[in-house]
């Protein structure tokens, strides 16, 4: 084979890449050059430095070492007996690509991820040695997520940790039989004791060393995972059962869900349909009530016979008209958990409405002006100078709230 | 009616001199008007005094720093109208207290509004600049061309700095250009588009990235959109792709849909059989009955008699010696215990280890073991909340712990706690009234009773608790003292 360019492996590299839903360069520990003279920052929030047609963000320079690899999950682009050309970058590449993309500020940083080679010990390593070698030779500051390997040596993982910001083991499918099915050769018992090592490891490094009495760095950015969604039969419930064990388990930062994506040269097991974006979305979002709004996940798709998130509507304002009982809130005395439940009241207007009606007693008006859009709430809440008398009760209230279909399929 | 001229845009330390003397003076909103020097030449013609009032004597006026504050950062905004809103603001807040806590006030509102959008723009400003290297007397440097909404470029010349340290660069931007030269920021005139450089040969790269890494089957162009506004577009090297992207996204996906599977690639029968024919075989099935404890364990990790499994992270099998003349049982692992996969490692574990050390028996020379062999939880926010196992799971789980048993022969079993005594006994004993007592079960194990050492973490009243450890401690030194007559 003939050699190819760095710009080919990385168009080569990059399209094997695209499937991996998370781009996140947030929740790690504020940095910068200053000190080092050297290249990059963390400021804790991430910044995204471009956007895709696909709608999603480009903050990381999000490649592959390798597609080659030895694994053969049906769902994914690089699998072994896939037909996709194969490609592989030097560790010397990436540190380049990096730092080249970084000095003209079109990137956060590096998410590296690998097909597996030969051995996890042997993939692993080289993931780690362009960490290392972003941080320590030329003192880079920026974003580092790596993907680790679930059977790689706890000695590589522990190096993963002191260079990376962010760590991440994907479960692949919501469910273990999911797994065996479209991931044969993947051990669903493997992906999880990884994790619980890892948020050990993440938990024994936070603590203060008896010594320094300093916090030894250990993936400040915690770990994520990611797993697709509509390659297999589990329902919403399900997955967002898994969501819950996960987050509770291992303390992930994130979940990300994947809609599972036609690929080229794709297995005929799978079904090629448009990925279905807006179940997706739905599941992002009752993903937040769990984590934001204090929902536990049994609640979400209480009384829904077939466990899945109404895609005409979100899911707290599914929960909501599933629950009127609850409404109305009286948004000048009603705690903090109950305004949490009002659709269309989020974290940041619930904090305001706290903070205001300590000096004042708020109308619909005042209301109005501290969320996004005051006939969201209006059927939820009574105010000063509002009752919504019969709305919270009304049969149509769904039909009211539903924007009209021509409109949702911009989403 | 008074009218103050500022030295420029952002001239806060002018706006602030000014309007403390209006207010001292009590100057009321209405009649000032704010300009900056050489932009309103029809202000001229009014009939306004530049010079300010003298305040009263002895006039005083505060008002909190935080106002001040944000008013510094509001005067980076556009808005022509902000000096004299400010001044508004600042005399509203000198009156009425509280008033900045207030969101829902029309003024506070705006207040936010502004602060927001300069925030935004500052953060496009983080996300969008995008540096090209040119060659300065064999030096690299990178310069820039950038646009913002509002007057912030050297407000953001500290973010660019910290994350440029070790570069060398210049942002050029319409109403002031920033520049840092390793050592120090300076400060320049605004500049035009021509004045930075045309290309760069990493753009070629850039560009690839961003066409590999867009998924056709996934258009959400609005959302493109609404994060990267068409006003920046003129300035990003990768934009003008975005329309053909666009355009031919239709077309990409339905030919990966409609593109038959193709036959395995030629390597892959190579990859299956150098790597996962060998594993696919072996392994010990469960119905043969394990002759060594070693391959129980073995056979235990793969465990499917109850549904725990699913949600649990792996087996927690019992450890210590394969010989022990004792074995505890616990209830089930917990948290911690479930991560390591390793039995009483967790708070209570530390307790039991603790108590065993007290009353000298040699953690060692026993065997632990739970009655029920996977972590069962109800999952609360970053926390797992243990669950009791119901008489289902634990007869279940009997499966593995009778032949642990069996493999042991142990002299005598402890069972920690109730569950551990009704896995052991095969039925719902009591376990206050059998405490310290040795039950004989049908199969003529000998089962000494005591407590969960989780019972003692759980109880709140010190006193109490300390008694409870006491009666703990003297129930394993009744254990030892057996061990020792054995």
């Amino acid at each position: 084979m003939a050699q190819l360019s760095t710009l080919e492996k990385l168009a080569i590299l990059s399209d094997a890449a695209k499937y991996d839903a998370s781009c996140a360069s947030s929740g790690s520990t504020k940095r910068n050059s200053l000190g080092t003279g050297g290249i990059g920052s963390t400021t804790g929030a991430g910044i995204c430095h471009s956007y895709a047609p696909d709608g999603r963000c480009i903050s990381l320079l999000k490649i592959l070492l390798t597609n080659f690899c030895i694994y053969d999950c049906a769902y994914c682009i690089n699998r072994s007996s896939s037909n996709v050309r194969r490609a592989r970058f030097t560790v010397q590449e990436v540190v380049d690509l990096t730092l080249d993309f970084y000095k003209r500020n079109y990137i956060e940083g590096l998410f590296l991820s690998s097909g597996i080679i030969r051995s996890p010990d042997e993939t692993m390593g080289q993931l780690v040695e362009v960490a290392r070698q972003l941080r320590v030779t030329h003192r880079f500051a920026g974003y580092i997520h790596l993907k680790t390997i679930p059977d790689c040596d706890p000695l590589l993982l522990e190096e993963a940790g002191r260079f990376a910001d962010r760590l991440s083991i994907n479960v692949e499918l919501p469910t273990d039989d999911g797994v065996s099915r479209l991931a044969p050769e993947k051990r669903p018992a493997e992906i999880r004791k990884a994790m619980g090592n890892l948020r050990m490891k993440i938990e024994e490094k936070s603590e203060p060393t008896l010594r320094t009495k300093r916090k030894e760095r250990f993936a400040p950015g915690g770990q994520s995972t990611q797993m697709i969604i509509g390659a297999d039969p589990a329902n919403d419930d399900t997955i967002l059962k898994t969501s819950a064990r996960l987050y509770s388990s291992y303390h992930l930062k994130r979940v990300y869900y994947s809609a599972f994506s036609p690929i080229p040269d794709a297995k005929s097991s799978l079904p090629l349909i448009q990925p279905p974006l807006m179940r997706e979305h739905r599941l992002y979002q009752a993903d937040w009530l769990m984590r934001f709004y204090g929902f536990e996940q049994n609640e979400i798709l209480a009384g829904q016979s077939d466990g899945m998130l109404d895609l005409a509507v979100d899911p707290k304002l599914a929960w909501a008209l599933a629950n009127r009982q609850r409404f109305p809130v009286d948004v000048n005395r009603g705690d903090r958990e109950s305004l949490l439940r009002v659709p269309g009241l989020g974290t940041k207007a619930v904090a305001k409405i706290l903070q205001v009606r300590r000096y004042r007693t708020l109308r619909l008006e005042d209301v109005g002006r501290l969320c996004q859009s005051v006939n969201k709430v209006r059927p939820f809440i009574t105010a000063l100078d509002w009752q919504p008398g019969g709305l919270t009760d009304n049969p149509s209230l769904k039909a009211r709230m539903t924007p009209q279909p021509a409109q949702l399929s911009l989403f | 009616m008074y009218a103050v001229t500022l030295a420029d845009q952002t001239d806060f330390d002018g706006w602030r001199h000014a309007a403390r003397q209006l207010a001292l003076a009590g100057v009321e909103p209405g009649d000032v008007r704010f300009s900056v020097v050489g932009q309103t030449a029809e202000d001229l013609f009014e009939d306004a005094s530049s010079l300010l009032p003298e305040p009263p004597a002895g006039a005083e006026f505060t008002v909190p720093r935080e106002v001040v504050k944000r008013l510094e950062q509001v005067i980076h905004h556009r808005d022509p109208d902000r000096f004299s809103f400010m001044y508004r603001l600042l005399l509203r807040v000198s009156r009425e207290k509280n008033l900045l806590r207030i969101a829902s006030d029309p003024d506070i509102q705006r207040l936010e509004r502004m602060e927001k959008s300069i925030r935004r723009d500052a953060h496009k400003m983080h996300a969008f600049v995008r540096f090209r290297k040119i060659d300065v007397a064999g030096e690299e440097w990178f310069v820039a061309w950038f646009e913002p909404e509002h007057y912030i470029a050297e407000r953001e010349a500290g973010f660019f700095r910290a994350r440029f340290t070790g570069m060398k660069w210049t942002i050029l931007t319409p109403w002031r250009s920033i520049s840092w030269d390793g050592a120090d920021i300076t400060v320049m005139p605004g500049a035009s588009k021509e004045d930075a450089p045309a290309d760069d040969a990493a753009e070629d790269l850039w560009r690839t990235y961003f066409t590999s890494i867009f998924n056709p089957a996934r258009l959400k162009v609005k959302a493109m959109q609404a994060e990267m506004p068409k006003k920046y577009w003129r300035n990003l090297p990768e934009a003008p792709l975005i329309p053909g992207m666009i355009a031919g996204a239709g077309k990409a996906a339905e030919e990966m849909i409609a593109r038959a599977p193709s036959l395995s690639a030629p390597h892959h029968a190579r990859i299956q059989e150098q790597y996962w024919e060998p594993k696919k075989m072996g392994g010990m099935a469960e119905e043969e009955i394990a002759e060594t404890l070693d391959a129980l364990e073995k056979q235990a990790e793969g465990c499917r008699r109850c549904p725990l499994w699913k949600d649990a992270t792996q087996t927690v099998f019992g450890e210590g010696p394969r010989d022990a003349d004792v074995v505890f049982v616990g209830e089930q692992p917990g948290d911690q215990e479930d991560l390591a996969g390793k039995p009483f490692v967790g708070p209570a574990g530390q307790m039991f280890n603790a108590t065993l050390e007290e009353v000298g028996i040699d953690r060692q020379r026993v065997y632990v073991t739970n009655a029920v062999k996977h972590f069962k939880f109800e999952p609360r926010g970053k926390r797992r909340i243990h669950s009791k196992p119901n008489s289902g799971e634990v007869q279940a789980c009997r499966w593995w712990l009778d032949q642990e048993l069996t493999l042991i022969q142990p002299k005598l079993t402890v069972a920690l706690g109730a569950t551990a005594l009704t896995a052991l006994s095969g039925k719902t004993l009591p376990v206050t009234k059998n405490r310290r007592q040795i039950v004989t079960t049908e199969s003529g194990l000998r089962v000494f009773v005591t407590v969960h050492p989780s019972f003692l973490l759980r109880i709140p009243d010190k006193e109490t608790a300390a008694r409870e450890r006491r009666l703990f401690a003297e129930d394993l030194a009744a254990v030892r003292d057996l061990m020792n007559a054995a």
